[in-house]
């Protein structure tokens, strides 16, 4: 049975591939809000914010809203699951003999791929708007597995919410507080003008460490410890999510 | 009560010993028992709330029991689920089709979940049999009530699993899909598929049935055949009452263009249950 796992996510993930081909919106959805976002703060609130770094204000702000992107895009990940649970498709893919976990990783691939797709969008938008960077091959590398790591750990969240959900509203509004979480950080304003007890949370808080690490590399500047506190960050909530995902599944899927 | 024509080799499709379930507090099944035979039809009957789509489900893997044991082809639910899927097929109380995939992806879908080769091919002769191949191309949000749940039907059917639950099959259609659905469940008891269908109407049992169980209130209150559970109410009386056609009867002879009057199905149903009947062995083909 293990031995189709691979076999199975493909054909599933095949599936829901599918499905947003079917409905480009919600990739251009994805994309509305962190461009509505970008052309907000670069044109209206940008020039009175003085980011100390000499670089111009929508190269300092590009990274912060590529997470906001991939915030608002995994929250069709959750909507999507709640419908399949709703429908009783996945009763149907429990009840074959497939690989369990290939229902969820069909989901989370496919998370992958579309949110990528409205991350392009977004830099295409940004490089109109004049964002450059001077990024190597190699950085763009890292920038691009930060990425989707960021990706693939909010879409193991956004996987609970789904599977947590008891309406479609609630499956989907997971993203809001997401979507804020880099108001509170380096994303948008230097921590360094913030209030004490706000400055420590956006300090601590993992959106800040992502967010320097990828403006590091955009500006080809060295990333000190930066890196290693975001993947720290990642990966930890990646296998505390990626578990509860698990054990909440099966026991929806055997026990309600 | 139960099966004592068995041949002692072979274990029933389908045994259930005293499986109960709660949600909570609330006691849905408090010990079911109930044996299916090979190649046979096994109508559950009851009403809202009598537990059957629970015990479907605990039959097909989708939900533990608190207590008791379930096999399907002498694989146990709880032990060996994995062995049970690949002998089971499900079709849900609503059915569980991708609206956003047409037709052929559907069962494109499914056949390749259950690992075939010429997934396409399979789904191609599905679309044949269950009159789709005209819509196969087409998305399965599109199609009417009929057309999705033969699709659902179809869906269950790729791979011929050995047995197959249809939970609540008719409920939702039109008299016209409702006997397409009767038809199909036929033919696959014919060709030896063991049938464990859930109802809450009674002519469906009726109609299509070896066996009948009474699930009432979370337990099996009656389980026999037809003749059996016809036995069981007072001797019949004997009363002339004129034989008005039903309106059942008036619908499907005006829609249904192919068949000639004195052809109704209404006959030839009877003419198959009278077959049925006549043996209570099971079939072995």
């Amino acid at each position: 049975m293990t031995s189709h796992v691979l076999a199975d996510t493909c054909v599933l993930t095949g599936r829901s591939l599918r499905h947003i081909l079917r409905s480009p919106d919600t990739i251009i959805t994805t994309a509305v809000i962190p461009i509505a976002l970008m052309l907000l703060f670069t044109y209206v609130f940008g020039g009175a914010i003085d980011t100390g770094d000499g670089q111009s204000y929508i190269n300092y702000l590009l990274p912060g809203i590529l997470l906001i992107t991939i915030a608002s895009g995994i929250s069709y990940t959750a909507y999507r699951l709640f419908l399949d649970l709703q429908s009783g498709i996945v009763d149907r893919f429990q009840s074959m003999p497939i690989a369990r976990s290939s229902v969820l990783w069909g989901h989370a691939l496919t998370s992958l791929a579309s949110n990528m797709v409205s991350v392009g969008i977004v830099i295409s938008v940004a490089l109109i708007l004049g964002f450059r960077t001077s990024a190597s091959p190699g950085s763009w590398i890292v920038i691009v597995g930060v990425l989707l790591l960021s990706t693939l750990t909010l879409t193991w969240v956004a996987i609970i919410a789904g599977l947590a959900a008891k309406t479609v509203d609630g499956a989907s509004a997971l993203s809001y507080p997401l979507i804020f979480l880099p108001f509170i950080s380096s994303a948008f304003v230097p921590i360094a003008t913030m209030p004490g007890p706000i400055a420590w949370f956006a300090e601590n808080q993992p959106v800040t460490s992502i967010v320097d690490t990828i403006r590091a590399l955009f500006a080809q500047q060295s990333i000190g410890s930066d890196i290693w506190i975001a993947l720290i960050w990642l990966i930890g909530i990646l296998v505390v999510a990626y578990a509860l995902a698990i054990v909440l599944y099966n026991r929806k899927t055997t026990s309600a | 009560m139960t099966t004592s024509s068995e041949s002692p080799q072979r274990p029933p499709a389908i045994r259930v010993s005293g499986i109960e379930k709660a949600f909570k507090d609330l006691p849905v099944l408090r010990g079911v028992d109930l044996e299916v035979e090979h190649g046979s039809i096994f109508a559950l009957l009851g009403s809202n709330g009598a537990g059957k789509t629970t015990l479907v489900r605990i039959l097909s893997t989708l939900l533990n029991a608190d207590a008791g044991t379930a096999t399907i082809q002498g694989f146990d639910v709880a032990g060996d689920p994995a062995r049970v899927r690949e002998s089971i097929s499900l079709t849900g109380q609503f059915a569980a089709v991708d609206e956003v995939l047409t037709g052929r992806e559907n069962l494109v879908l499914v056949a390749r979940l259950r690992h075939l080769k010429n997934p396409g091919q399979i789904a191609d002769v599905m679309l044949a049999r269950f009159g789709l191949s005209a819509a196969g191309l087409r998305r399965a949000g599109t199609y009417s009530g009929g057309m999705r749940r033969r699709l659902d039907v179809a869906m269950s059917l790729i791979g011929n699993p050995p047995v197959v639950f249809l939970d609540e099959p008719t409920t939702g259609l039109d008299p016209q899909s409702r006997q397409d659905v009767w038809q199909t469940v036929r033919r696959l008891a014919d060709d030896g598929t063991t049938v464990l269908l859930t109802t809450q109407t009674l002519d469906e049992a009726e109609q299509l049935a070896d066996r009948i169980a009474i699930l009432h209130r979370g337990r099996i209150i009656q389980n026999g055949t037809l003749t059996e559970l016809k036995k069981l109410l007072p001797p019949v009386k004997v009363e002339y009452v004129e034989k008005q056609p039903s309106l059942e009867d008036v619908f499907l002879a005006l829609v249904d263009e192919t068949a000639s009057p004195d052809t109704t199905l209404g006959s030839t149903v009877e003419a198959t249950r009278a077959g049925r009947n006549s043996d209570d062995q099971p079939r072995t083909s």
